[in-house]
């Protein structure tokens, strides 16, 4: 299938981060093993060296992203992808992801959070990449792994440790824990713990910003839904059906799926058919793209013009990312099933590592200064345990408020009066 | 199911009103009465911050002659079907509020399988009147991701049976989002469809999915079976900042009767007096209140008096009107379509008999459908369901 399309339309990414690393990297280590017993895809991926693997994949995906990565290279000069500036943010927001989520696996350990906890390390490229360049008013929605899609959105460090200790200071005042983060402010729709149940809702906000532009005549909003969902839903009917509707109504919208091989201990390759998921977006009538995701420039690259597209009405975009997670699939997952030749061969393509090499190599930013950013990240990280630590218990009261956003969905007692204005019921000891 | 209560005889009375108390020998044969609508006070809930006082509103049954000395408001009124009451209600509020919108298989271009949509994609746009793919989950997950981004859509499941594609959305996001999110986001949709066993439309086109969505948190539901509360209900439904889901009935949608020309909505938490009595409480909803209505006939004609209530707030249930019933007849007896096991009439037993357990002078009877897929033969189907003869028995054994 890549022998239909000319491979120059797509080719290597500019200045890539891993470079160096990938070429030199062992070409014969394979990943899948196909026994007699292995069902699913014998297609082998990410195992030859990278860029020449990436050229051939990548010749199956449809226009779009390629114009303004093409313009780029055609420069004979090598010039910046970033500024200063911009580079430390996406420093400082790579470091506070991983600071953040190192601290979660700690707080865990220690019985300050319970539960089901997703963490991201290893993947913060991806949301750095995309979420730097959003809008207070786009909106982002996530799954279970949601707390650094949170906080590269803007959503205080402080609210979001609060919400995993379970404290009525969190961000959904401890009623949703870790797999529902959730910010009116900040536009971060959640936080979903089925997979595949936050996508249409992505495309309900995507609705909506269509809807406001066409039918209320509010002719400037622009604004974008970003979903991010894993591997594992790419194969759930919520995501195909999602890609339809998006595509036929032209909704501004990007799917970004985090393909980071494994949905718990199923490796992607045995429960896909196809496991080339950009793929499916030309299915649709969207463009697919493939990027690197542990590349944060690409990703950003690849993401600006995504977003770019929908910000101007041109519709969706499906991106897939190649990511990995460096823990397991949550703190209680063993991780027994990976092999650890895959782990190294991610920890060597580390996004933050890969970044800080290039802001000083590139003379963007001085040793000092990265260092600066990382004290200052482990002091709002610290400071977000304290304050969590601090805050106080949701009380017994708060146990009815915000079922319903009317609470005369409680009903009428049987003395003829609602439910909620019974003075028992803010006491949260009311019979209902 | 319930053991035959005996010995009523001359039962004390209970309330110090002598025309409340139960006189064996009473003929109870009583003239075609007009009916006032729940609550004594009078109050519609207009606004659902406050409450506005509000002229009674009259309502009937269909299947009986409209009285016109019964109708309290001023202006004739328009007759329509039930249909067409549910559209007027949509239409309505569209006009009312740019913010609403519907969604659903065929509601746009086809206006609507039972034709509530009809007329709508012309006047408001194919966006706001959107024909979506086959992909319940999907569709109705996006109307709830529309609601918490600031629209007010209305889902339209084609039949209720579909909305069981949609469960995973309808339970975690539509009923729970907003107590995840801490209460930030709200979630205003309306999901609605025709349900209920029909003329043999088979097993999976009869199915009842109020049983189904009961135990799920943070929803409301509501039943209509009237034009007049068809409407009431739809727009108080599409102003309510809760999530609501409303039951119609396939059986229903031409059901004729003479509405109110103004603005009216009915009040989703209340209960619905249809026919005021003495001797038994008979519980109902959607379309069992004309078998229930039918029976009534045959009872007064034996020398019953039937209190008649339509229950038609499903989750929460009106305990107010019930309670006041229970007290006054001691004698319960539920009329619903929904299968036996776990239904609504379940449900309402358990409410009932916790809260006024006392005032029973019987154990509470409840009269279901089967706990069978419904077949496709007449005869079964017939069957299957709860019939007025059936009614009539119940009411005979609850008042021994």
């Amino acid at each position: 299938m890549a022998s239909a399309f000319s491979a120059a339309k797509f080719s290597a990414q500019p200045f890539p981060l891993n470079h160096t690393s990938t070429t030199s990297h062992d070409s014969s280590i394979v990943f899948a093993k196909p026994t007699s017993l292995f069902l699913g895809s014998t297609r082998k991926l990410r195992l030859t060296s990278s860029s020449k693997f990436n050229l051939s994949r990548r010749s199956g995906t449809v226009d779009a992203v390629s114009d303004v990565v093409k313009q780029k290279k055609s420069k004979s000069s090598p010039s910046l992808l970033i500024t200063k500036e911009e580079g430390l943010e996406l420093y400082e927001d790579l470091v506070l992801g991983r600071a953040f989520e190192d601290m979660c696996a700690q707080m865990y350990y220690r019985g300050k959070m319970f539960g089901f906890v997703h963490l991201y390390n290893g993947q913060e490229a991806v949301s750095t990449g995309f979420i730097k360049l959003l809008k207070q008013q786009d909106s982002v929605v996530s799954t279970y792994r949601d707390h650094v899609h949170a906080l590269s959105k803007g959503v205080p460090a402080r609210a979001v440790m609060s919400e995993l200790f379970g404290k009525t200071t969190g961000c959904c005042r401890g009623q949703g824990g870790s797999m529902h983060m959730f910010s009116r402010e900040h536009n971060v729709l959640g936080g979903f713990a089925f997979i595949g149940e936050g996508i249409p809702i992505a495309t309900g906000a995507a609705f909506t910003s269509k809807y406001k532009r066409e039918v209320l005549k509010e002719a400037d909003c622009d604004h974008v839904t970003l979903a991010f969902f894993g591997d594992g839903t790419c194969n759930n009917g919520q995501f195909f059906e999602c890609l339809n509707m998006a595509a036929l109504w032209k909704l501004p919208i990007v799917f970004v799926v985090e393909n980071n091989l494994w949905a718990i201990g199923m490796s992607h390759l045995r429960a896909t058919s196809d496991p080339q998921i950009y793929k499916k977006g030309p299915a649709f009538g969207m463009p697919g793209i493939h990027v690197d995701g542990m590349d944060v420039l690409k990703v950003r690259e690849v993401a600006k013009e995504a977003i770019g597209r929908a910000r101007r009405g041109e519709g969706p975009t499906l991106v897939e990312c190649e990511t990995y997670r460096f823990r397991g699939h949550s703190l209680a997952d063993p991780d027994e099933l990976r092999d650890p030749a895959e782990k190294a061969h991610y920890a060597a393509r580390d996004p933050i590592t890969a970044l800080k090499k290039y802001l000083i190599e590139n003379s963007l930013a001085s040793e000092a200064e990265l260092k600066t950013i990382e004290k200052k990240i482990d002091e709002v990280v610290e400071d977000a345990v304290e304050f969590a630590d601090e805050s106080p218990v949701p009380a017994r009261s708060q146990l009815l408020e915000n079922v319903f956003a009317d609470p005369k969905g409680f009903g009428i007692g049987p003395d003829g009066r609602y439910r909620c204005e019974d003075p028992k019921f803010t006491e949260g000891t009311a019979h209902v | 199911m319930a053991a035959i209560f005996q010995g009523v005889g001359a039962a004390a009375p209970l309330s110090s009103s002598p025309s409340n108390s139960f006189d064996s020998n009473k003929s109870v044969f009583s003239p075609p009465r007009s009916f006032s609508v729940v609550r004594s006070d009078g109050i519609v809930n207009l606004n659902p911050k406050g409450r506005s006082a509000q002229r009674l509103i009259s309502n009937a049954v269909a299947t009986k002659a409209d009285s016109p000395a019964a109708s309290s408001s001023s202006k004739p009124g328009h007759e329509l079907l039930l249909f067409e009451a549910l559209q007027e209600g949509l239409e309505e509020e569209m006009e009312r509020d740019p913010r609403v919108c519907v969604m659903g298989e065929d509601v746009g271009h086809y206006g609507g399988s039972y034709k509530v949509t009809k007329g709508l994609a012309k006047r408001f746009g194919d966006l706001r009147v959107l024909d979506t793919p086959i992909a319940e989950n999907s569709f109705t997950g996006m109307g709830i991701g529309a609601a918490m981004t600031g629209l007010r859509p209305v889902i339209e499941g084609m039949n209720m049976g579909f909305l069981l594609l949609a469960f995973n959305q309808i339970s975690n996001n539509c009923g729970m989002l907003h107590y995840t999110s801490g209460g930030q986001f709200t979630i205003p949709v309306v999901i609605r469809g025709p349900g209920g066993v029909g003329r043999q439309l088979g097993a999976e086109h009869s199915q009842r999915l109020e049983s189904y969505f009961q135990s799920i948190p943070g929803i409301q539901m509501v039943a209509c079976s009237t034009p007049y509360n068809a409407k009431g209900l739809m727009k108080a439904a599409i102003r309510s900042e809760n999530p609501v889901i409303l039951f119609e009935h396939v059986l229903l949608y031409n059901l004729k009767e003479r509405i109110p020309d103004e603005d009216y909505i009915c009040n989703l938490e209340e209960a619905e007096m249809v026919r005021p009595g003495e001797h038994v409480t008979i519980l109902t909803y959607s379309r069992m209140r004309y078998h229930v209505m039918q029976a009534a006939k045959t009872l007064v004609n034996k020398g019953y008096d039937p209190e008649v209530i339509d229950i038609r707030s499903l989750k929460p249930f009106d305990l107010h009107t019930i309670g006041n019933s229970v007290k006054k007849t001691h004698r319960v007896l539920i009329v619903e379509e929904c299968m036996r096991t776990g239904g609504i009439g379940a449900s309402l037993t358990a409410a009932i008999t916790e809260n006024f357990n006392d005032y029973l002078d019987a154990p509470i009877m409840c009269l279901s459908s089967q706990d069978v897929p419904t077949p496709y033969a007449g005869t079964l189907e017939e069957v299957t369901v709860v019939q007025p003869a059936q009614i009539v028995t119940a009411v005979e054994q609850l008042c021994q």
